[in-house]
């Protein structure tokens, strides 16, 4: 069974004909080839996978794509701007020593994201909650928070630059 | 050591990882991500029992299936294709498996769903026998025989030592503790599952890329893999994509590796094989489980007298490096604390359970928490503060230990005063509130383990001023790459981001033994700097004709060749890079170093100095522990290492506090369940790793 679906994918209007049985991260890492999104688990443990769906994080290998008709993905391809800038998360991820091996990092930076999106002011305890289903075994997590605690500044520098 | 006294520019600085941003952009590419034109899908089917004899095979339904090129057995293999460094493991098993591991049969397939398919259509019979799983009962006497041929399933291995007279020293000490230790099995979780793409060329050329801590020697392994195919001279070369999480876990080759091989060449088509999670726990290889036994005594001065150490390891089935484990324990049994007389025996047992494999540390951590456990019963037999003990026999600049290893430099004593400073041991009232401290040594400059601890380095400076460094040495995200260009960078006036660090490809990086033993920082950045030093010579050679300046006196800064005694005498270094190469009778910068360090290898005495230097250090714990339900919280945690100069500050913190969370995790929550052979928890649910909130 294929099925036509339409979706928002980075900013860009999507159609695809997919198979009902694909997962999301099927879907974006073999069929459209956005490497980025990794899967180091494929049962939705590790987190490697998480992507956001209208503002909500989720395990891109245990969500179907048919479920993104009509939503909004954002994947870890869409967080820089075109012309280069690392995302704030991205960014203080890589100066704060939040990336060793790597593979954990994209879906790190998404959990991230999908917090600091809603509530811009996290603190300690509520970065550990909000990234305690993305495992990482190089980094024991101490420079993951320093790195989300860091892009909280950036973006409220940032947000002070264009409001001043 | 003039580095030492200028100041650095480059070393020492907390750089970001270079390759960091390409990682958080999600642009790294992984072995998950290698695709190639007309790829196959290879998938392994593994045993049904621990312990059986395979009566017969048939998979003409698979060979049948649409989509399928190719099904092998372990007819297939080539006689002499095996593993391990005792080459006792074909990566198909024929006749007889000794574990759920051993692999049965292959296929490559269109896709890895029919691949999976085709999995399921091979009919086996077994005749299942009886398994032994418990390494101390597998060395009974009348024990089933994992190997019958070898008549015993103790391995033949040398771990028998003794420095002194420990017979002795027991009877003049004044105090004396005995206890049994035992270690569980874990295992690496590297977030990156473990694959491999192999393909040929028209030549019969292997290319694979695959995850490896050691480029060079699994050369050396595909090599005879090819041979043993029947294609001898041919070449195999390499390709390492970026590594997700390595810890000791790739120390050596696979079936999976071997078996890609086998069908990309029988299919005349690249073959993928991937592991998935399960897979990844239930077919790659574990830290082996110990159990240990340890006396200790002090005089009544509380000075250590003697150590007696004697383990079991579960070895497996079958042989790689997890059998060698020994070699490093021998390290903190030999030498931790000032102890003159040491006994250890240690046995490697084979068992129907998954073979056993290097894991960050290499057997260390068994040892030293056997040793460090034993220090705290003794400080208290002997009735003394367990830090105070420790000091009294802590090790020293200018020993040698009872193993010959010659400590140049030690802080350990500095590294218990931070501990006990930041800790404060004495205040704690609190019920189910207590605290714990031990030390560790470990090898820091190089370890030869093999004939050779080398590693090669190719340097070379285009006419920008720009260099490209290819080593022998490998990241997996420790920061080898970070390391390399600090270095370079330093010794020739540059930036870190000057100089592309090419670690993945052994078609033009040179030989290096791997990363392993904590060797990569002094061995390939030794290599890299000697590279370095050759080319600055040159450089300076050439400017000191251009600049009419005595080339020695001529110094490298901000991507500046200058005379320090004359401002007006200063060149950009790429301007000379360009007149060197544009000029009659015109030169390239280039230059190849090979770094060997001057330490010894063991020999059959096992004695000898096997690193230039050796690192110390203590971390300290405040836990507290519910009464009722056993249940442990960390409270504090203290570490203090004696690591030198630190080359870069922020990827060193990140080691120290990964390696402290997985130790953790060793001790507190990780474990594999091994339930007659079978791993019972083979998912993240169950093996429970710390996650962010712990």
């Amino acid at each position: 069974m294929t099925t036509k679906i339409s979706f928002i994918l980075n900013g860009d209007k999507i159609s695809y004909e997919i198979k009902d049985h694909w997962t999301l991260s099927h879907l974006l890492r073999e069929e459209m080839g956005l490497i980025g999104t990794k899967e180091g688990c494929g049962n939705g443990e590790c987190g490697a996978c998480t992507v956001i769906v209208d503002n909500l994080a989720v395990n891109s290998c245990l969500y179907l794509a048919i479920e993104i008709d009509d939503k909004n993905v954002e994947t870890i391809e869409g967080l820089a701007s075109t012309d280069g800038t690392l995302h704030p998360l991205q960014q203080s991820f890589v100066d704060n020593g939040g990336i060793q091996c790597g593979f954990c990092s994209p879906g790190m930076i998404m959990s991230s994201k999908a917090l600091l999106d809603e509530n811009p002011d996290a603190d300690r305890e509520e970065i550990k909650h909000a990234l305690a289903g993305n495992i990482c075994r190089c980094t024991g997590y101490i420079q993951i928070f320093e790195s989300v605690e860091a892009a909280k500044e950036l973006a409220a520098e940032d947000k002070g630059g264009e409001n001043g | 050591m003039d580095n030492l006294k200028s100041e650095l520019s480059v070393v020492g600085k907390p750089i970001p990882k270079l390759d960091a941003a390409q990682k958080a952009m999600g642009r790294a590419e992984y072995i998950q991500d290698v695709k190639l034109p007309g790829m196959l899908y290879g998938k392994i089917l593994y045993s049904k029992f621990a312990n059986a004899n395979i009566i017969k095979i048939d998979t003409s339904k698979a060979k049948a299936l649409a989509g399928v090129h190719a099904v092998l057995t372990g007819e297939d293999v080539p006689k002499k294709m095996k593993m391990g460094f005792i080459k006792d493991n074909p990566p198909i098993k024929k006749g007889r498996v000794s574990s759920f591991r051993d692999e049965v049969a292959a296929v490559a397939a269109i896709s890895p769903e029919i691949a999976k398919k085709a999995l399921a259509l091979i009919e086996i019979e077994y005749e299942e026998l009886e398994g032994i799983f418990d390494p101390e009962k597998a060395m009974e006497k009348d024990a089933p025989l994992v190997h019958e041929h070898l008549k015993s399933n103790v391995l033949k291995m040398p771990w028998n030592i003794h420095y002194g007279d420990v017979d002795k020293a027991e009877k003049e000490s004044a105090f004396v503790v005995e206890d049994r230790f035992t270690t569980t099995w874990v295992t690496h979780c590297c977030m990156g599952t473990s694959g491999a793409v192999a393909l040929f060329d028209a030549s019969d050329n292997l290319t694979i890329y695959s995850n490896t801590q050691i480029p060079s020697l699994a050369q050396k392994d595909f090599l005879e893999a090819l041979k043993s195919m029947g294609l001898e001279n041919k070449r195999a070369r390499v390709i390492k994509p970026i590594i997700g999480g390595g810890f000791g876990s790739k120390l050596d080759t696979y079936a999976y590796e071997h078996i890609a091989i086998l069908l990309a060449h029988k299919c005349k088509k690249p073959v993928k094989i991937m592991f998935d999670r399960v897979e990844e726990f239930n077919a790659t290889s574990t830290r082996q489980p110990t159990v240990i036994y340890i006396k200790q005594g002090c005089d009544k001065n509380g000075k250590l007298t003697f150590r007696d150490m004697r383990m079991v390891l579960d070895n497996g089935a079958h042989t790689s490096w997890g059998a060698t484990t020994p070699s490093v324990m021998l390290m903190p049994i030999s030498s931790l604390y000032k102890v003159e007389n040491v006994k250890y025996n240690a046995k490697c047992v084979y068992t129907n359970n998954t073979y056993s494999q290097a894991m960050r540390g290499y057997g260390n951590p068994q040892a030293t928490f056997a040793i460090e456990s034993s220090m705290d019963m003794l400080a208290e037999k002997c009735g003394m503060d367990r830090v105070e003990f420790r000091k009294i026999n802590k090790n020293q600049s200018g020993d040698e230990t009872p193993q010959g290893l010659k400590i140049t430099s030690c802080g350990l004593e500095e590294c218990i005063d931070a501990v006990k400073e930041e800790l404060k041991f004495d205040n704690n009232n609190e019920k189910g509130v207590g605290t714990g401290i031990a030390s560790l040594i470990h090898v820091g400059g190089g370890a030869r383990i093999y004939g050779s601890d080398g590693c090669g380095a190719i340097l070379k400076m285009d006419d920008y001023g720009k260099v490209d460094i290819f080593t022998g040495g490998s990241d997996m995200g420790q920061g080898l790459d970070n390391i390399t260009a600090q270095i370079v960078a330093e010794e020739l006036g540059l930036f870190a981001e000057d100089i592309n660090v090419v670690h993945s490809d052994t078609d033009v990086c040179p030989w290096d033994v791997g990363a392993h033993a904590s060797r990569s920082t002094f061995v390939a950045g030794n290599a890299a700097l000697g590279a370095a030093k050759k080319v600055k010579k040159k450089i300076q050679e050439f400017a000191s004709k251009i600049l009419d300046a005595p080339a020695e006196a001529l110094e490298f800064k901000d991507r500046n060749v200058f005379f320090p005694g004359d401002p007006e005498k200063t060149m950009p270094i790429g301007k000379l890079l360009r007149k060197a190469h544009f000029s009659p009778n015109g030169t390239m910068l280039m230059a190849e170093n090979f770094y060997d360090p001057d330490n010894q290898n063991m020999g059959k005495e096992l004695k000898g100095n096997m690193s230039m230097t050796y690192s110390f250090g203590a971390h300290g714990v405040k836990v507290k522990v519910d009464e009722e339900t056993g249940k442990v919280e960390v409270l504090e945690y203290v570490a203090a290492h004696d690591v030198g100069r630190a080359i870069n500050p922020l990827l060193l913190e990140g080691q120290v506090y990964g390696g402290v969370v997985m130790g953790l995790g060793y001790a507190l929550t990780e474990e594999v369940v091994n339930q007659n052979g079978k791993n019972m928890n083979a998912n993240f649910r169950d093996y429970k790793l710390f996650t962010a909130k712990d």
